[in-house]
């Protein structure tokens, strides 16, 4: 089953199929804490959906990294049975969700970014690689435009929610570089033509977010910190109460099935 | 086992065109169009399904519906496989299947309007087509506005028609 190319790194490969479905397991995860308090009851189906999505994605990139290491571990075991350390999703999609504004603004973020990722898989020389991105590119245009469109009407709307965007879009900023950095794992991949440099998707991203963030009238930070580490499994104290959470009934009761 | 002449294909997919989805039961799997291939493997039955969306719950039923049935139908030996690409779009629900949809109170997918992250270009498009406009499956009114994005299930969309003020879902192209 498996097309095992002696000329691309697996570790490297493993690792960088981690990161996608890291990404998407931590923010599903996140984004699943609203169900049942969100502001208004359309929002709350959203963001259900939303979260619904990016688990699903999770278990297409997770079985596939399962597979690529060919250890005979599953999604539900790379899920549940990891520790911190070795999660591989980037700091911003485990940023506490804060007040609703906060979560929007870092979904939007993390939006501009997974389609333009996705876009770049679809032409990916690994075609199952290619064919999970296809299928969630789908999904992700419209978390994109769900997104975009309430940053949009909450930039741009009340003193309040102007101000609550405004400062949601500066506290999320520094977390944002780390989605360009490209280390050895990246060039890799990106040298074999399986995924797109991760520096090489900053242009793009930049020029989307400013676009919607000027309809918002929002100012976009000019602040150059970069906080980096969750690719490389250094995370922020969140990601270990997120894991405590999810991972608790696989941890007490091993294989529970329902 | 050998003596009994294999069913064909035909007759099966009509088996399956008799299967409901799980989440709106009016509409059958063959009309959803996920089911991509049916095909002999030797003695083996191969069913190939693809998921509407990657998250949808309903996928582990549907695939123990389809085995269920078929073994009813007396089909032993089935293989059930899933394929992601083409990804599945709603442009191959059947026309049958839309109608289906429609008399249930769900607004049919209109082809073509699928997200695609080109926001302004989209929105102008959808703005200025107004026979883009999603009609109400109740009243055949074209004033209806969106009300999310996201509906009861991921596949829909919640709207309101502005005519006879009646909620509905709208089975949104992907």
């Amino acid at each position: 089953m498996a097309t095992l190319d002696l000329a691309v790194d697996q570790a490297a490969l493993f690792e960088c199929l981690l990161r996608l479905g890291d990404n998407t397991l931590v923010l599903g995860h996140r984004v699943s804490e609203w169900c049942g308090h969100s502001p208004v009851l359309e929002e709350d189906i959203a963001l259900a959906n939303t979260a619904l999505d990016l688990i699903g994605q999770t278990q297409l990139w997770l079985g596939l990294a399962g597979e690529v290491e060919g250890k005979g571990r599953t999604a539900d075991n790379l899920a549940y049975l990891r520790d911190a350390a070795a999660f591989r999703n980037l700091l911003l999609v485990e940023r506490p969700n804060g007040d609703f504004g906060q979560t929007l603004m870092r979904q939007f973020l993390f939006d501009a970014w997974h389609f333009e990722m996705l876009t770049a898989l679809t032409r990916s020389a690994d075609k199952r690689v290619a064919e999970i991105a296809a299928k969630a590119l789908k999904e992700v245009a419209y978390h994109l435009e769900r997104s975009s469109d309430l940053v949009i009407r909450l930039g741009d709307g009340t003193a309040e929610s102007h101000r609550r965007m405004q400062r949601a879009l500066d506290d999320l900023w520094s977390y944002t570089g780390e989605m360009f950095v490209t280390d050895d794992a990246d060039k890799a991949m990106a040298e074999a033509g399986i995924m797109p440099d991760p520096a090489s998707l900053r242009g793009p991203w930049e020029a989307r977010i400013r676009d919607v963030l000027a309809e918002a009238t929002l100012a976009v930070p000019t602040g150059t910190y970069v906080h980096k580490g969750g690719r490389k499994g250094v995370h922020t104290e969140h990601l270990g109460f997120i894991l405590a959470d999810m991972q608790f009934l696989q941890r007490a009761y091993p294989g529970a099935t329902w | 086992m050998t003596a009994i002449a294999k069913p064909s294909i035909t007759e099966i997919r009509q088996w399956l065109s008799e299967v409901p989805d799980p989440e709106i039961p009016v509409i059958s799997l063959t009309d959803l169009g996920i089911i991509r291939d049916v095909t002999w493997d030797d003695e083996t039955l191969v069913v190939t399904v693809t998921p509407t969306y990657s998250g949808c719950p309903a996928t582990s039923i549907i695939n123990l519906d389809i085995e269920a049935a078929l073994r009813q139908r007396g089909i032993d030996r089935l293989r059930l496989e899933r394929s992601l690409s083409p990804p599945w779009t709603t442009d191959w629900i059947s026309p049958e299947g839309r109608d289906k949809l429609r008399n249930y109170g769900i607004a049919p997918p209109i082809d073509g309007t699928a997200a695609d992250g080109r926001m302004r270009e989209r929105a102008r498009q959808l703005a200025d087509g107004s026979n883009l406009a999603v009609a109400c499956p109740r009243c055949g009114s074209h004033l209806t506005e969106k009300v999310s994005q996201f509906g009861s299930t991921p596949c829909k969309a919640s709207y309101r028609c502005r005519e006879c003020l009646e909620p509905f879902d709208y089975f949104k192209c992907i």
